[in-house]
């Protein structure tokens, strides 16, 4: 196991889910409930010192896991005095697809968070600006989830449609 | 008291709507000003215009049938992309270290070709957006020059469709150090006149120096990276903080500034030009021969010749082109330095022919979220070269 994993649960105990290492990623999942904790430990620790969040993603499992468990919420963060990376996940469930907004941690998750809003429908309690950022507002449904059909074409909009 | 002052003063906020197709923002992207006088209050960015559907349609694809999209990410430096894609499907698949050598060299210069490149039309457009058209045809012949080197190589200026899983569309054509030279030669007398007609030339100073400026903080909590971000005093260039490709065998320098203002990151890419050159230089001084594909039929499609004559090889071309190249079930990140910050590449699969997910960090949808911070308290005007120095590509931001 990596040295990072091993420093997270030793300070987070069972607040870690579980913990990976894949191709020198190291990735720990992190109970929901706990997640801003965690990252503003991981941010501000010297031993850690994770000050960028360079990416903020989600990922659909529909079908290959239980629904409880349907997504997946990813932050990559870097770390520039320690040149270290961390994947921290966190998982969202189908019936509440709810979890808090970093945005308070890194500025930088704002437009991030509202990209995943918009194409997962996932909703960041706490966001100052929970819209969608890429397309329109009158978009139906969330385009990335894996049950919204490639094929689909949604109505044209503007003043002559 | 500001709310005074302005009942002193008799005026009133006004909205502005700039965009989405204003002739002095390249790209499709609206910004919602609120000015009192000439002084911007408040400012909302609007992006998305170019949006679509990168990763739905990669998700939809096999693993090889991606590069197209990534040459329309940031379609000034397509070659970036692509080499970056096929970095992190090689990292996934555990062959990272079987590419071989010649073809990392190769990648290496088609990277630092097109960021050359990119920052050509980058300064070049960002200069006739303030009105200085002689320096913009200076940058423009640079770039169609630089282009010329690109095309020779692979048959196409913008959207390159160069690089493949495992190996390259093709080698270098013959003479290409030579034709590099003459074409450095060239573009180094452009960059002296750009830099005479610029570094030092007044209006140039006044509509650059300390407009659009961030700090070292915020640009990091912003998640800068690239000139950006350097000029902004942090020297983080992933070429040099994990070195990929042959960044590891070349000597070059990264440029850092000290103000964050849109004069620092003018100086950062200028430098990053010429630090470019250098690269490509030594390059083409190391390079190894050998084949450039990986010698397995599984990855890379076998020849033409061996497709006809061995009943494996035409399996395999059969297989990965219907199938596609099969990944093993697993996750990674590779970040590599593209030239507006880090491009970084995050794949999921759940095994099989197709990403699960393809995601991609673009690194001027981080920088153009700043813009409303870096313009407040500051004037319209000052909205063009903040904007220019950002190098917003709308193909990238909105993917």
């Amino acid at each position: 196991m990596g040295r990072l994993i091993d420093l997270c649960k030793r300070k987070l105990g069972d607040t870690v889910l579980s913990a990976h290492e894949q191709h020198g990623d190291e990735t720990v999942v992190i109970r929901k409930d706990a997640l801003l904790t965690v990252l503003r430990w991981l941010r501000d620790d010297d031993a850690m010192k994770f000050d960028f969040m360079m990416d903020l993603t989600a990922v659909d499992y529909l079908g290959t896991r239980a629904r409880s468990e349907r997504f997946e919420v990813v932050y990559h963060l870097f770390s520039l005095k320690n040149n270290h990376r961390l994947r921290v996940k966190t998982l969202v469930a189908d019936d509440d697809p709810v979890t808090e907004s970093v945005v308070t941690v890194w500025v930088a998750a704002n437009w991030f968070e509202r990209e995943v809003w918009d194409m997962y429908g996932i909703i960041f309690k706490g966001h100052p600006n929970m819209k969608r950022i890429l397309l329109y507002e009158e978009f139906e449904g969330h385009p990335l989830r894996k049950d919204y059909n490639i094929r689909k074409r949604q109505p044209l909009i503007g003043p002559e449609n | 008291m500001e709310n005074r002052h302005q009942l002193d003063l008799n005026t009133e906020l006004m909205v502005l709507n700039m965009g989405p197709s204003h002739p002095a923002t390249h790209g499709t992207v609206r910004f919602f000003i609120k000015l009192d006088g000439e002084k911007i209050i408040h400012m909302e960015t609007e992006i998305g215009y170019l949006h679509r559907a990168f990763e739905k349609h990669c998700e939809d694809g096999t693993w090889s049938k991606a590069f197209p999209y990534t040459d329309r990410l940031n379609y000034n430096s397509a070659p970036q992309n692509n080499v970056a894609y096929a970095l992190a499907v090689e990292k996934l698949m555990g062959m990272a270290d079987k590419v071989p050598a010649r073809t990392v060299y190769i990648r290496t210069i088609m990277c630092e070709l097109s960021r050359m490149a990119d920052h050509y039309t980058n300064l070049g457009a960002a200069t006739l957006e303030l009105g200085a058209l002689t320096a913009f045809l200076y940058f423009v012949e640079a770039r169609e020059l630089t282009w010329d080197l690109i095309e020779s190589v692979c048959g196409a200026r913008l959207t390159s469709n160069y690089v493949r899983i495992g190996g390259l569309a093709s080698d270098l054509p013959e003479g290409f150090a030579g034709k590099v030279k003459e074409v450095f030669a060239k573009n180094r007398v452009f960059w002296d006149e750009f830099d005479k007609l610029l570094t030092k030339n007044r209006i140039f100073l006044d509509r650059m120096r300390d407009t659009g400026a961030i700090s070292r903080d915020d640009a990091i909590a912003y998640a800068f990276t690239g000139p950006c971000l350097r000029a902004a005093g942090v020297e983080y260039d992933v070429r040099k903080a994990s070195p990929y490709l042959a960044y590891g065998n070349v000597d070059f320098d990264i440029p850092v500034g000290t103000t964050g203002d849109n004069f620092d990151r003018y100086l950062v890419r200028m430098e990053e030009i010429r630090q470019s050159e250098r690269i490509i230089e030594q390059c083409l001084a190391q390079m190894p021969s050998g084949p450039i594909n990986i010698n397995d039929a599984a990855v890379r499609n076998p020849s033409k010749e061996e497709v006809k004559s061995n009943m494996a090889s035409m399996i395999f071309h059969f297989k990965n082109t219907i199938e596609g190249i099969q990944v093993p079930k697993g996750e990674v990140y590779v970040p590599t330095e593209g030239s507006n910050g880090e491009v970084g590449f995050y794949l999921v699969s759940q095994g099989g022919g197709k990403p699960w997910k393809c995601r991609v960090r673009p690194p001027c949808f981080a920088l153009t979220q700043a813009m409303g911070h870096m313009c407040k308290g500051s004037f319209l005007a000052d909205i063009i070269p903040t904007f220019d120095m950002i190098n917003l590509i709308g193909g990238e931001c909105d993917r």
